[in-house]
């Protein structure tokens, strides 16, 4: 399987970070950082990694179910996670995600049709003193309202 | 960058350099006494870094509340093992969001407190377990390891003595277990993050099997001002038993939510009205919860008088805990609150402890069966027993932290969960939360 330069230059600094013998820590770094490029975790990748931390493609897999961050299939190119834990319901955030819902017509998990925005409620994701919070990809978006958040919406849609 | 606007009741020690211009940078970080404890503490012996550490009152800042200078005489310093540092960065107890400011703002002060922490453990390399989502955190992380290297106080013969240090960064892939140290450890190590059974302690059994001093990243941020100013200064910025501030975040209906850095010991009512600038709407004082989703929730009578720190938690029957602070109006459904907890330990439980997998489960499924007005008058009661059987009955706190909140709430506001019963409708049902600017 072939990557990025930049991606195999964190996977060379990834395996050189822990003590000899101890490959394996790499892993889930690896799973994660390749999963941005792959678009989600596919057989080919789960060999792959296994191969290059020494393990067998079974161990991967069983770490891969625990992680919720990690995907077998591909979200929305622009993967929107509302978080409606504690903080985030006190000011909001269930209104948010049904809103999201609704205009979207996706639930929890889904993509739209044209493969260009999923949604996935998620849990506590550290912006609770700036609630309600979201986040695009890896972008953080505070104290979003239903406005904001239909701004948002049709900017990722037109975005390429 | 700041999200929101320092308070002037704030001591800022940890948060002195938020805000200034490029307050990541090394060259900032320089300009205000950066590194000054590192060439101190090069100079210190182990022992006496420790002594410093146990004489400013420094005590866990993830959630324990442990001292910091007793867990790090844990670590066997003449062991033939290598050690490690390892800095918890997980942030997963719902309502913390301190060490992202922390890191975001002043990563080189953690890489400092990092190499105090090895110095007085012997420790030549350390990982920062970052959760996945704080992604561009790493990049912050990852620029500053580089440039420490660049200047000298990362790598072989820091500052020219034999002291040598690694530093890496480690991403997780979200799991809140992740941020408890046992399980954070199995998850550094490649596997999934099922907790471990202890002792023994990480001290002595920790990352790849080695003795590990493993800490929050407000517990190594607060190192190098403890070494810089000493011990002495840093205890009497705090309580007795406490020393020190503590970064609290201020959620919920509060005018002025956010960040700050309050010495221990703050008053409970000054931090609502004063830092917090009152609960929205003008509205009442409901419940509270002082440092996290997994602590007991407290009415606002028991609010009162009531200081931020750990032993005046405790006499309440509840935690400091992470400093994650919920305030809570009137208009609140305490079901659902109860109820969203829930849903929240019940998707994280790993599923190693039955008990812990099986309680949360069952709650959840009872408190929304409670919720959608389909509950009975006995459920009030299963939801207690089934919580406090729970309760020291896992490997790890998570099984705790999901059933105390739980008992605390049905307790306190069984009223509320009489209010539900009979298909009566929810009596906030019609409550919008979002803020009407």
């Amino acid at each position: 399987m072939t990557f990025s330069p930049e991606l195999e230059a964190k996977f060379d600094k990834l395996l050189k970070s822990y003590p000899p013998g101890r490959q394996r820590a790499a892993m889930v770094p690896m799973l994660l950082f390749a999963q941005d490029e792959v678009g989600s975790v596919t057989r080919e990748l789960v060999d792959e990694v296994a191969k290059r931390v020494g393990v067998q493609a079974l161990q991967v897999d069983e770490v891969i179910t625990y992680y919720s961050m990690l995907h077998r299939k591909p979200l929305g190119k622009h993967h929107v996670q509302i978080c409606t834990n504690i903080s985030c319901l006190l000011t909001g955030g269930e209104e948010l995600w049904k809103h999201a819902c609704a205009k979207l017509g996706i639930g929890h998990k889904e993509v739209t049709p044209d493969g260009r925005i999923s949604l996935e409620e998620v849990e506590c994701i550290g912006a609770c003193s700036w609630a309600p919070a979201l986040q695009v990809n890896y972008d953080f978006h505070h104290q979003v309202t239903p406005e904001k958040l239909d701004q948002l919406l049709d900017r990722l849609r037109k975005l390429t | 960058m700041l999200y929101n606007e320092p308070s002037p009741l704030e001591v800022r020690v940890l948060s002195r350099r938020f805000g200034l211009p490029n307050s990541a940078s090394i060259d900032t970080y320089l300009a205000t006494d950066g590194y000054k404890a590192l060439r101190k503490a090069l100079e210190m012996k182990p022992e006496e870094i420790i002594e410093e550490v146990k004489t400013s009152n420094l005590r866990g800042r993830g959630g324990a509340g442990f001292s910091t200078g007793m867990k790090w005489s844990f670590v066997p310093r003449t062991s033939p093992k290598p050690k490690y540092i390892v800095v918890n960065a997980d942030e997963s107890e719902p309502v913390t969001c301190k060490d992202r400011v922390l890191i975001e703002n002043d990563p080189h002060q953690l890489i400092e407190g990092m190499l105090i922490a090895a110095l007085a453990a012997d420790a030549h390399a350390g990982y920062i377990y970052i959760r996945g989502e704080y992604r561009y955190l790493i990049d912050i992380l990852d620029t500053a390891i580089a440039e420490a290297y660049q200047h000298g106080y990362l790598g072989k013969n820091i500052l020219g003595t034999s002291f040598s240090f690694d530093a890496y960064t480690h991403t997780g892939a979200g799991a809140y277990e992740c941020g408890e140290e046992s399980a954070l450890l199995e998850s550094l190590e490649g596997k999934r993050g099922i907790p471990r059974i202890r002792p023994p302690f990480p001290a002595v059994v920790g990352a790849f099997q080695c003795p590990t001093v493993l800490n929050n990243v407000e517990t190594y941020c607060a190192a190098p001002a403890i070494i810089r100013d000493g011990g002495a200064a840093f205890a009497a910025l705090g309580v007795p038993k406490a020393g020190g501030t503590k970064l609290t975040c201020l959620t919920g209906h509060v005018n002025k939510p956010g960040v700050y850095e309050l010495p221990l010991g703050f008053s409970v009512d000054k931090m609502i009205n004063e830092v917090g600038g009152g609960i929205r709407g003008g509205k009442k004082l409901k419940a509270f919860i002082p440092g996290g989703s997994s602590c007991p929730v407290l009415t606002a009578a028991e609010c009162e008088g009531l200081t931020m720190d750990y032993d005046a938690m405790a006499k309440r029957k509840t935690m400091l805990g992470s400093g994650g602070v919920v305030i809570m109006d009137e208009d609140t459904c305490m079901v659902k609150v109860a109820l969203r907890i829930m849903r929240f330990y019940a998707h994280e439980s790993c599923g190693w402890c039955i008990p812990c997998r099986e309680g949360t489960s069952w709650l959840r499924k009872t408190l929304v069966r409670f919720h959608d007005g389909m509950g009975q008058r006995d459920d009030i009661g299963l939801i207690g027993d089934l919580a406090k059987n729970m309760l020291g009955r896992t490997f790890c706190p998570l099984g705790d932290a999901a059933a105390l909140p739980t008992i605390s709430i049905v307790e306190k506001w069984a009223a509320e969960f009489e209010a539900h019963l009979n298909g009566r409708p929810c009596p906030y049902e019609n409550v919008s939360q979002l803020v009407m600017a």
